[in-house]
């Protein structure tokens, strides 16, 4: 049952991630990938990680989605506006794309055959034994991730908000 | 998993559907019966006794309309966006529980649908996957009142957000649980003596306060219509809409009013827990008292949908900038304090 | 039942209901209804006067920073979801910690609203 379950999303995310490079309307893509992310978080799931397949689609499909779709409602997109791709931008996706694959399959090639251990602890994935993990563990990455969001917050804010009023001694 | 599990639960998710549509239809009537109320005149009485089958005209003429579909490059996004907007509103019922246990005949039925272990992130979830619905629906209609509308309702559905999954966390804190029916049963213990009193809005009402609002805000209810707010914007989002898609996004809104007031009175109000639970189920019997604690539960949704409507008559719409400004120059900093004072507490009284 | 994925089920064929509902709904409307088109009748309403230019405007930047930060709120917020289930048993402890996370996002906040950058003109 979980095999065929497996199967299903594995080839769901298949399915969405390549309509995602494929389609040619942008808003398509995005929606498309959001699809890719709900079966993402299904694979989380049957592995029982049920905090992290919730918090992948609230973070990946329900945030960062947002964000993208404000992107491509504020460039204008237009039928007539798509222009034709030069060649050397083509090339260059292909080449990057085809060494991202390599990587990928070399990396995968070095993993050993994962063999589960014979007892599971079940609530592993749950958010009380994350939240303890986290919190002793990694107690130092945690305090980090707050300085990192600090800082992009900072970049945004610089970025959007342009200073309308100049300094006066450059006046 | 067995086949009775998946036959009790097809049931229940039947029935709370059932009653999901019975409510939200009867709320389209209530909300034009209170508005007649409160600005005192008749309101509808036509159809069927006292108008009570106005809800059932309204359907039939929303399905038998033209369904319209405006000179636009996005036909499919356009039938997409309130096609996924309904969805999600009818989805978050899944996880509240409407109830405790039932025994019928030896069998225990449970009184949710769905109990998993991080119930209330899958509300915020769902909550902001219905963010697209509004958006991909008011771009896709390319009509530039309704991409306004759109990018409005957006932009504030998210940053209300925020606020209130931050005023969650100071009642996560209290009760040590992401589950929603282990917060409901939580509530069911003693305050003051009175047994099934342990309500939480008693420990947490500025956090209730803030989620209160952030509710009427994720509903676009007045005072937060703003994205359809007819003085700029015709209708908002929906202007090109017609037939049932514009029925979808209008029904979705009173569907959503009667979750996010359930949502409230599980989370703040003790869900089906109500005073002398214990009484009842020790001198009367357990299914009795269930079913009042459905029945309770009930009251409080219904009395926290007739809220919203009294709200609307009652306070204006707010402007824009004071919008973003009470989302997260107020609300924000608000839950946070919530949050450390909350902490404060646990840690003096244990 | 409460820690098993088999919880998920019903969701499940909660959503395949919902769609179905939806589907059906919006398949049978269409079908219902009358079709009548026309050149002016399928043009986008604007007030009753020409359409000027096209619907896909770019529109104001501070949409989109409210998105960003937005996203950078969401996850802060989402890595207080654990500690406050764990509050209870870390204490005194706990608290220190997330005094030090939660100082951040308020140095965030902070800046954000010095910088004016949620100003709505």
């Amino acid at each position: 049952m979980t095999f065929y379950i497996f199967l299903f999303l594995a080839a769901l995310a298949v399915f969405c991630g390549l309509m995602t490079v494929t389609s040619r309307n942008p808003v398509h893509s995005v929606i498309f990938l959001i699809g890719c992310f709900f079966a993402i978080a299904g694979h989380y799931l049957l592995l029982n990680a049920q905090f992290l397949a919730v918090v992948h689609i609230i973070v990946y499909a329900g945030a960062i989605m947002v964000l993208f779709l404000f992107t491509l409602m504020m460039m204008n997109l237009n039928e007539a506006s798509e222009g034709h791709k030069p060649a050397l931008a083509r090339i260059s996706a292909v080449v990057s794309a085809g060494l991202l694959l390599f990587i990928l399959i070399a990396a995968l090639k070095k993993t050993e055959p994962f063999a589960p251990p014979l007892t599971i602890d079940h609530s592993i994935g749950l958010v009380k034994a994350l939240g303890n993990t986290l919190l002793n563990e990694y107690l130092l990455p945690f305090e980090f991730v707050s300085i990192l969001l600090l800082s992009s917050m900072v970049g945004a804010v610089l970025i959007a908000k342009r200073d309308k009023s100049p300094k006066p001694e450059l006046e | 998993m067995e086949t009775s599990f998946l036959i009790e639960k097809g049931i229940l998710i039947l029935v709370i559907w059932g009653i999901t549509m019975l409510i939200a239809l009867y709320s389209t009537f209530g909300e034009r019966v209170v508005a007649a109320y409160f600005q005192d005149r008749r309101g509808p009485n036509r159809a069927g006794p006292g108008g009570l089958l106005q809800p059932l005209a309204d359907g039939v003429k929303m399905f038998t309309k033209e369904d319209f579909i405006p000179n636009t490059p996005n036909k499919w996004l356009f039938i997409f966006g309130p096609a996924l907007f309904m969805t999600t509103a009818l989805l978050t019922s899944s996880v509240l529980p409407w109830g405790d246990k039932l025994n019928i005949f030896g069998y225990e039925v449970s009184l949710f649908v769905a109990d998993i272990n991080v119930a209330i992130l899958f509300i915020l979830g769902v909550i902001s996957i219905g963010v697209y619905g509004i958006m991909i629906g008011g771009w896709a209609s390319n009509n530039k009142f309704a991409l306004l509308g759109a990018v409005r309702a957006s932009s504030q559905m998210i940053s209300y957000e925020v606020a209130m999954g931050l005023s969650i966390i100071a009642l996560l804190m209290l009760s040590g649980t992401l589950s929603v029916r282990e917060i409901a049963a939580q509530q069911g213990g003693d305050f003051l003596g009175i047994s099934g009193m342990k309500w939480n809005i008693f420990y947490q009402p500025l956090g209730f306060l803030i989620f209160l609002v952030c509710a009427f805000a994720e509903t676009n209810r007045t005072p937060f219509d703003l994205p359809e707010c007819e003085a700029e914007l015709i209708g908002g989002y929906h202007t090109e809409y017609s037939s049932m898609k514009l029925g979808f996004f209008l029904f979705a809104e009173y569907i959503s009013m009667f979750i996010s007031s359930a949502i409230i009175a599980t989370l703040y109000f003790g869900g089906y827990n109500y005073p002398g639970v214990n009484w009842v189920a020790d001198h009367i019997g357990p299914n009795i008292a269930t079913i009042l604690g459905v029945v309770v539960l009930f009251a409080k949704i219904i009395f926290f949908i007739f809220f919203y409507m009294w709200v609307r008559w009652t306070l204006p719409r707010f402007r824009y900038d004071q919008l973003m400004n009470l989302g997260w120059k107020i609300l924000i900093p608000l839950a946070i304090a919530n949050i450390i004072i909350t902490g404060t507490a646990i840690l003096l009284l244990n | 039942m409460e820690n098993s994925v088999v919880g998920y089920v019903p969701i499940l064929m909660q959503f395949v209901f919902a769609a179905g509902f939806v589907g059906a709904t919006i398949l049978i409307s269409h079908f219902i209804g009358p079709h009548r088109s026309s050149k002016t009748k399928d043009a986008n309403f604007e007030c009753g006067i020409e359409i000027h230019g096209n619907a896909r405007l770019p529109f104001s930047v501070k949409y989109f920073l409210v998105a960003i930060l937005f996203v950078l709120f969401d996850v802060e917020v989402i890595f207080l979801y654990p500690w406050a289930v764990n509050f209870r048993e870390m204490g005194m402890d706990g608290m220190l910690k997330m005094i030090l996370f939660m100082g951040m996002l308020l140095i965030g906040l902070y800046y954000i609203i010095k910088k004016k950058a949620l100003e709505w003109e």
